[in-house]
C-alpha cells in the first residue's frame, strides 16, 4: 500500500472538475448552474492545496483561501441576481431567460 | 491508512458531486454539494492545510451554502426539468465528451508523477506560517509577501457586498 501522492489528488480534482462542467452544460436550473461553478471552483483549490503539498510551500494555501473569498463574492452578487431575475420574469429556467437574444 | 481516508473521502466526495449535478430539486444538489465540502476538507486536513480545511467548512460549507438555501427556499421553486433525450440529450453529449477530454489529457499528462508526497516540516500549512506570508514576521520586520492581494480581496469583498444590497433593494 503506498501513500497518498500527487496523482491521485489531482486526478478526484479532474473528476470534480469535469462534473462540475457537465452540470453547467447540462442543467438548466441557474441555481444548479450556480452550484456546477461552485464545484469547479472547489477542484480548482484542491489542486492548488495538492500543489503545495508537493513542493512544500504554504503560498498554495493562500491562493486557496483567496479563491475562496472570490467565491464568496461570486455567490453574493450571483444569488442577487437569481432573485432579482425571478422577481421581474417569474423563472429561473435558462432557457425562458432570452431576453437578450438577437 | 492514509491511502484508505482518502480512498473514502474521495469515492463520497466523487458520489455526492454526481449527485449536485443529477438530482431534480435544487435543496437536494445544495445538500450533496455541502457533502462533498465536508469531504474536501478533511482531504485538505489530510493535506496539511490546516487553515484551508478550516475555511472550507466555515466559510463554503456554513456561509455560501446557507445563503444558497435560503435563496431556494425562498423562490418557491417547483420541481421541472423533465429529462428528454431530444432536448437534452446533445447536451449531455457535450458534457460527457468534454469532460471525458479534460480527465484524459490530465491523467496522460500526471501518469508519470505516481511516488507519494515527501515528508514536510511540522510548520507546513500552520497559520503562524500563513500570517507570516500575509502580514510578515515581526521579528524582522519584513512586510507580508500577500498584504497587497489580501487588500485587495477585502476591496473585493466590500464591492460584492454594495452591489448584492444595490441588486436586492426595491428602491434605493
Amino acid at each position: 500500500m503506498e501513500a497518498v501522492g500527487l496523482f491521485p489528488v489531482l486526478t478526484l480534482s479532474g473528476i470534480l472538475f469535469s462534473l462540475g462542467v457537465i452540470g453547467v452544460l447540462t442543467r438548466k436550473n441557474i441555481l444548479i448552474v450556480f452550484m456546477s461553478v461552485e464545484l469547479m471552483l472547489n477542484a480548482v483549490n484542491l489542486s492548488f492545496v495538492a500543489f503545495a503539498r508537493e513542493t512544500g510551500q504554504t503560498d498554495g494555501h493562500l491562493f486557496a483561501a483567496i479563491v475562496m473569498a472570490v467565491a464568496a463574492a461570486e455567490a453574493a452578487v450571483g444569488l442577487a441576481l437569481v432573485i432579482l431575475l425571478y422577481r421581474n420574469r417569474l423563472t429561473v429556467h435558462l432557457d425562458e431567460l432570452d431576453l437578450m437574444k438577437g | 491508512m492514509e491511502t484508505l481516508i482518502f480512498t473514502i473521502l474521495s469515492s463520497v466526495a466523487v458520489l455526492l458531486g454526481v449527485g449536485v449535478v443529477t438530482m431534480r430539486n435544487p435543496i437536494s444538489s445544495a445538500l450533496s454539494l455541502v457533502g462533498t465540502f465536508f469531504c474536501l476538507a478533511g482531504i485538505y486536513a489530510m493535506l496539511g492545510a490546516h487553515f484551508v480545511a478550516v475555511i472550507q467548512v466555515l466559510v463554503y460549507a456554513g456561509a455560501i451554502m446557507v445563503l444558497f438555501i435560503f435563496v431556494i427556499m425562498l423562490l418557491q421553486l417547483r420541481d421541472e426539468e423533465d429529462y428528454s433525450w431530444s432536448q437534452y440529450g446533445p447536451r449531455i453529449i457535450g458534457g460527457m465528451v468534454v469532460s471525458i477530454v479534460l480527465c484524459g489529457a490530465l491523467v496522460v499528462s500526471l501518469s508519470g508523477a505516481n511516488e507519494g508526497f515527501g515528508a514536510v516540516g511540522p510548520e507546513f500549512g500552520t497559520i503562524r506560517q500563513i500570517g507570516y506570508l500575509l502580514f510578515g514576521d515581526p521579528q524582522s520586520g519584513t512586510i507580508g509577501k500577500y498584504l497587497l492581494p489580501f487588500e485587495a480581496v477585502s476591496a473585493l469583498l466590500t464591492v460584492g457586498v454594495v452591489g448584492a444590497v444595490v441588486l436586492g433593494k426595491r428602491k434605493l
